[in-house]
């Protein structure tokens, strides 16, 4: 997927101002944050969960090479194949030549953020594979031609209206909008038949586990079981980064997971694949095919202050618990990764310069590292990515900030760097600000401040500063 | 979470930090400040060549810029004795917790700033530590509610102990505020360089206080008092917003929420 990250502003802008997304997108709130919150409550020990997932997730990322072999091994083990991708294109090109060569005409996707990077279901389809994707938001989405606005609800931006008119070919506005069970069950009819007919699947992997070679798939409708049981042909894609080592920490991790997504306490279908059909089994695909994708992540994992993002296990609590995605909507990151999680790998894994936007869109509240399953902390590497953006880092390409902004930073420093300074600076913007100010506060400013008094007042700055008043009060009390 | 100092003892002087922004813009916290500790039996000292912790630079990526003057912050305060108090939990949180990534390249001055954050306090955190939630017992009149400030309850870990301390004051009608721990939108410089996101985000917040029905918002941090303020004062709305120093101060002297000055 071209990242569009330059646009982040003028997108934030839209879907501000764009009420019904404003109340679709609460969701992500009033349900997952708040099911979330609810999970953690009723699981005794889930800030040692939290800490345990965590100690697990630096614990492979620290061993990365080791586990990605001992993972091949075993999934060649079982009969499957393996395929290191360098980037999208390579991975892309790999499941495409699959595909050609065992002359297969439809193929049937589960959900999988990993593809998105690939931008595979498009490209299978201008190749002339029948691609459709089954998990019903990302269906949803493929008939919309858009691209996920949340990592685990892909469609959470669309009221049911919309829903509707994707759906039905002769649903007119101001038609009676059908309830969830009727729009899924048109969405069914629609599925079953290519389900039926599909040859190959491509799935995504939650967690694939190194000393089994077995892939683990989280999810809520089924069709990640369909399409792992079906087609002759599964193929299964996953970043370097999405693996654990045994069965019993994959127990540990789908505990934190799946509460942390949508706050259950497990998915209504938890799919663990061993490979391919065995000789004495009489059902399952004949051919298991794992496709492992770097795409830039070398760069998170050489990079020691931004390697813990590689800790992420997709479950979304950071989307939901950001008030800035709340606003701003998945789109706006421009990229794959919405949200906090992707305001830090985005911009590494695409480009800082023309990302930077990102990393400055966040009031550092931290109620994402506060939600992080495996305590990500992100507005430590928010701050990192600022600095570089702001300061340069030793890749000259990532600064981006204007020479207006460097000037103004000096000259605070300046001020701050002597009372005498402090006194006199507080003194010349109390005076520059006088004309604007009404009773003690401004209605508009000149700039810097001007961006604040577009929509709120702002405190004038005081004539008797704190230190002269206690210098006063001291006086009167001696 | 930092460490934090091992004392029950009280100490009888500390000293004010007081913050660039209570310095420069809302100065009445900080004679708030001042009286609540000394209500108290603390005495305050005061330096008088303070300025700013670093943070607007550091949180906006310009770390050479914050560099000098936090290491300034650094000179000043570890002259003095005994502990530092901040009414405010984002100041705090920047040098208890972001000082040692400023100063990564430095172990020398990374150690100087975790002895100086040692001893460096926000102000419910002080009087919830060494005089408990219901020291300060004095009596006013008026409705209120609580706004939890982002980095005093996940960077410092306050959380519900200013809003005993509240409800142990005479005259006060609280009621608890929905969605109190979602942020105002502030963020610092972020406030100013996306206005339109951080108004989008103070709207909802806005939209809950209006809801709640309290006339008066607490907050701990001048900055989230100044975006809330300032947000309902654009709206028309006769709400106040005030820092918690001053509710505490106000008690003491037993008058309205009204009195207060903003």
């Amino acid at each position: 997927m071209k990242p569009l990250t330059l646009n982040f502003r003028s997108k934030a802008a839209l879907t501000i101002s764009d009420a019904q997304i404003q109340q679709s997108i609460e969701h992500v709130y009033t349900g997952f944050f708040n099911g979330r919150l609810s999970a953690a409550d009723n699981t005794p020990d889930w800030e040692d969960l939290r800490t345990k997932g965590k100690a697990i997730k630096d614990h492979t990322i620290a061993h990365l090479d080791y586990y990605l072999g001992l993972l091949a091994d075993n999934v060649e083990k079982n009969g499957g194949s393996v395929f290191f991708a360098d980037d999208g294109e390579e991975a892309r090109q790999h499941i495409i030549d699959l595909a050609y060569k065992r002359k297969i005409k439809t193929v049937i996707k589960s959900k999988s953020m990993v593809s998105e990077e690939m931008g595979l279901a498009e490209a299978m389809n201008d190749a002339g594979f029948e691609t459709v994707e089954t998990d019903l938001g990302e269906y949803i989405i493929q008939l919309a031609n858009e691209t996920p606005y949340h990592l685990i609800a892909p469609a959470v931006h669309k009221s049911r209206a919309d829903v509707a008119k994707l759906l039905d070919d002769d649903y007119k506005d101001g038609d009676p909008v059908p309830d969830a069970t009727e729009l899924t069950m048109l969405a069914r009819e629609k599925l079953r038949g290519v389900f039926e007919r599909a040859d190959m699947s491509v799935t995504g992997v939650n967690f694939a586990v190194a000393e089994s070679g077995s892939i683990a798939l989280v999810t809520n409708e089924g069709n990640g079981r369909m399409s792992t049981t079906v087609p002759r042909v599964h193929v299964a894609v996953m970043g370097i980064e999405k693996l654990v080592p045994s069965i019993q920490d994959l127990s540990t991790m789908l505990r934190i997971l799946i509460r942390s997504a949508t706050g259950q306490r497990i998915s209504t279908y938890v799919t663990m694949v061993n490979g391919k059909r065995k000789y004495d089994e009489e059902e399952g695909p004949e051919e298991f095919h794992l496709v492992i994708m770097n795409n830039g992540r070398q760069k998170l994992l050489e990079d020691p202050l931004m390697r813990e993002s590689l800790n992420c296990i997709r479950c979304g609590a950071c989307l939901n618990a950001c008030p800035v995605y709340r606003k701003v909507g998945g789109h706006a990151y421009g990229w794959v990764y919405p949200g906090p999680i992707g305001a830090i790998v985005t911009p590494v894994l695409t480009g800082l310069k023309d990302a930077s936007n990102l990393p400055s869109a966040s009031s550092l509240c931290g109620a994402c590292h506060d939600s992080c399953p495996v305590k990500i902390n992100i507005p430590r590497m928010l701050l990192e990515l600022r600095y570089r953006t702001a300061e340069g880092s030793s890749d000259n390409n990532e600064r981006a900030s204007s020479a207006k902004e460097r000037a103004i930073w000096k000259a605070w420093r300046m001020g701050m760097m002597g009372r005498r300074r402090f006194d006199i600076g507080s003194r010349i913007a109390s005076i520059a600000m006088k004309p604007f100010s009404r009773n003690g506060w401004l209605k508009n400013a000149p700039p810097p401040i001007s961006g604040w008094t577009s929509t709120r007042d702002f405190p004038a700055i005081t004539a008797s500063s704190l230190k002269s008043r206690l210098k006063k009060r001291n006086r009167g009390s001696k | 979470m930092p460490e934090k100092i091992n004392t029950t003892t009280r100490p009888d002087r500390v000293t004010l930090f007081a913050s660039c922004m209570v310095d420069q813009l809302t100065p009445e916290v900080g004679e708030s400040t001042v009286e609540v500790l000394e209500y108290l039996g603390v005495s305050v000292d005061f330096l008088h060549n303070q300025t700013c912790c670093g943070q607007p630079a550091f949180n906006s990526g310009f770390r050479s810029e914050a560099y000098p003057v936090a290491e300034r912050f650094i000179d000043l305060f570890e002259k003095v004795d005994g502990l530092i108090v901040v009414p405010s939990g984002s100041c705090a949180a920047m040098v208890r917790n972001y000082y040692v990534d400023l100063f990564r390249d430095n172990i020398q001055l990374t150690d100087r700033a975790k002895q100086v954050g040692e001893r460096l306090f926000e102000l419910t955190e002080f009087i919830n530590q060494f005089f408990g939630n219901s020291a300060v017992s004095g009596k006013i009149k008026g409705s209120v509610t609580y706004h939890k400030c982002c980095h005093l309850l996940r960077e410092i870990g306050v959380d519900e102990q200013p809003i005993e301390m509240l409800t142990n004051i005479d005259g006060l009608d609280f009621t608890p505020l929905e969605r109190a721990d979602v942020c105002c939108g502030f963020g610092g410089a972020f406030s100013v360089k996306m206005p339109d996101i951080s108004s989008a985000i103070l709207a909802e917040k806005l939209d809950f206080i209006e809801k709640n029905g309290s006339n008066t918002v607490i907050a701990a941090d001048s900055g989230c008092v100044y975006q809330m303020q300032g947000g309902l004062r654009r709206r028309g709305s006769d709400v106040q917003v005030v820092h918690i120093a001053q509710i505490l101060a106000a008690s003491i002297k037993n008058v309205t929420t009204s009195e207060v000055k903003q």
